[in-house]
């Protein structure tokens, strides 16, 4: 006698939540991310309106001039939500924690020469600041943004710079041989050099920007898609071009972590400017009336590493931003 | 049938990029859902590329976490970095 094992199929009913359906279409089944990003904006029978904004309700569309038909259209191409974001990072983490403890174990960064170090002393651990402003631009587009894809990945890319601020940190503590001085006198040239004080007003400026959408294309787009080249590839390349191999193992996560975020800027500015041509005319205003600051904050830093090499180094920047410009609609 | 090559995989969100990519990728495969698995076959030649199953999932992809989702198969493989693909060597 045989026995034939048999298995029925039992067909579920619905595949999804009908908030997800309504965009997907019916018996599509969504990802993951899109389950829990489509549709989930609350977006009307609201309570009081906010004693802080009483223009507006407490979600509201109106916080930026863009205008989506679905602001669930500003998707994330790398599907982070918590889960496959915390464990990408975490990855990250432990790898980037290997290479912190075998420099620090071997002394690696004592070896360089005592210029070189004072040069990333002066260079880049005031541009913890930087990373924090960066955290803090972050959270606001996290805390007014509207619709769920948007904030949600605003607030990942907040806690990545809040990261990125510690690391530059950790380096500078490797730096001094765990002198907390360092940090002090790192915070007295942020707020005093005249290096850095084009981009402190420029943070400053930006703190105070009420529109979230240019706000994301400032910090995003601009002011990371000038400082991030320059410091992680261009000072980067010039310490390990004077043998600072063991730098480079400490600032590998900026540099994986840039290419991976401006994945998300650039798809979500595309997908805005590809909505409708205000949006565009809108977005290409916001990059013209900013770029130039945003070159002239950076301009005296490139100055300081790369001397009279430094107009080069920008001008590659900032050509490197206008192909991003046009590859994402705003040529 | 004989020429059928098959690939069946854990009906689950991590092999769901995978079989996306199969059917982008294999315009004469054919989806045979059963619980808790999908059967995927095709005609002689099945080709799963690293591409197309990265660009559906958003991230980074290495073809061996196939085998995290793989239940069986049938067909000669012959992969490298980009490319997995079962056929019959005849």
């Amino acid at each position: 006698m045989s026995i034939d094992i048999k298995t029925t199929k039992i067909e579920q009913r619905r595949v999804t939540f009908d908030n997800v359906a309504k965009k997907l279409g019916e018996g599509k089944v969504p990802s993951r991310y899109q389950e829990v990003m489509i549709g989930v904006q609350q977006e009307e029978v609201f309570h009081y309106r906010p004693t802080w904004d009483p223009e507006r309700e407490v979600f509201d569309a109106d916080r930026t001039a863009i205008v989506m038909q679905d602001f669930d259209d500003l998707t994330d191409p790398r599907h982070y939500y918590y889960g496959t974001y915390v464990i990408q990072r975490s990855k990250q983490q432990e790898s980037l924690e290997k290479n912190f403890s075998m420099v620090e174990k071997r002394g690696l960064l004592s070896a360089l020469d005592a210029g070189l170090r004072e040069k990333i002393r002066k260079i880049l651990i005031p541009f913890r600041h930087v990373e924090w402003g960066a955290n803090n631009n972050n959270l606001f587009i996290a805390a007014y943004g509207f619709g769920t894809p948007m904030p949600i990945a605003a607030d990942f890319q907040g806690m990545d710079r809040l990261g990125n601020a510690q690391y530059i940190t950790r380096i500078g503590l490797i730096l001094s041989g765990n002198d907390p001085v360092i940090l002090d006198q790192a915070k007295s040239e942020w707020l005093d050099d005249s290096m850095w004080q084009p981009l402190r007003k420029l943070m400053e400026d930006s703190f105070v920007l009420k529109d979230w959408f240019e706000l994301h294309l400032l910090q995003n787009f601009l002011l990371d898609g000038v400082l991030h080249p320059l410091f992680f590839q261009h000072f980067d390349n010039e310490v390990v071009d004077h043998g600072g191999t063991a730098f480079a193992m400490l600032t590998e996560f900026f540099v994986e972590w840039y290419g991976e975020a401006i994945r998300w800027t650039d798809h979500t500015i595309k997908t805005a400017a590809g909505e409708s041509d205000e949006n565009r005319a809108l977005l290409m205003g916001w990059r013209d009336k900013w770029l130039p600051e945003v070159r002239n904050a950076a301009l005296p830093l490139a100055e300081n590493i790369f001397a009279d090499r430094s107009e080069g180094v920008m001008d590659q920047i900032i050509s490197r931003i206008e192909t991003r410009s046009g590859k994402i609609g705003l040529g | 049938m004989a020429e059928n090559v098959f690939i069946a995989l854990q009906n689950n969100p991590d092999a769901r990029p995978i079989i996306e990519a199969i059917v982008d990728d294999n315009p004469a495969a054919v989806v045979n859902d059963s619980p808790g698995m999908v059967k995927i076959d095709c005609p002689r030649r099945l080709v799963i590329r690293r591409e197309t199953v990265e660009e559906k999932l958003g991230g980074e992809f290495n073809l061996q976490d196939i085998h995290l989702t793989l239940i069986s198969l049938a067909g000669n493989i012959e992969e490298d970095d980009d490319e997995f693909v079962l056929q019959w060597n005849i």
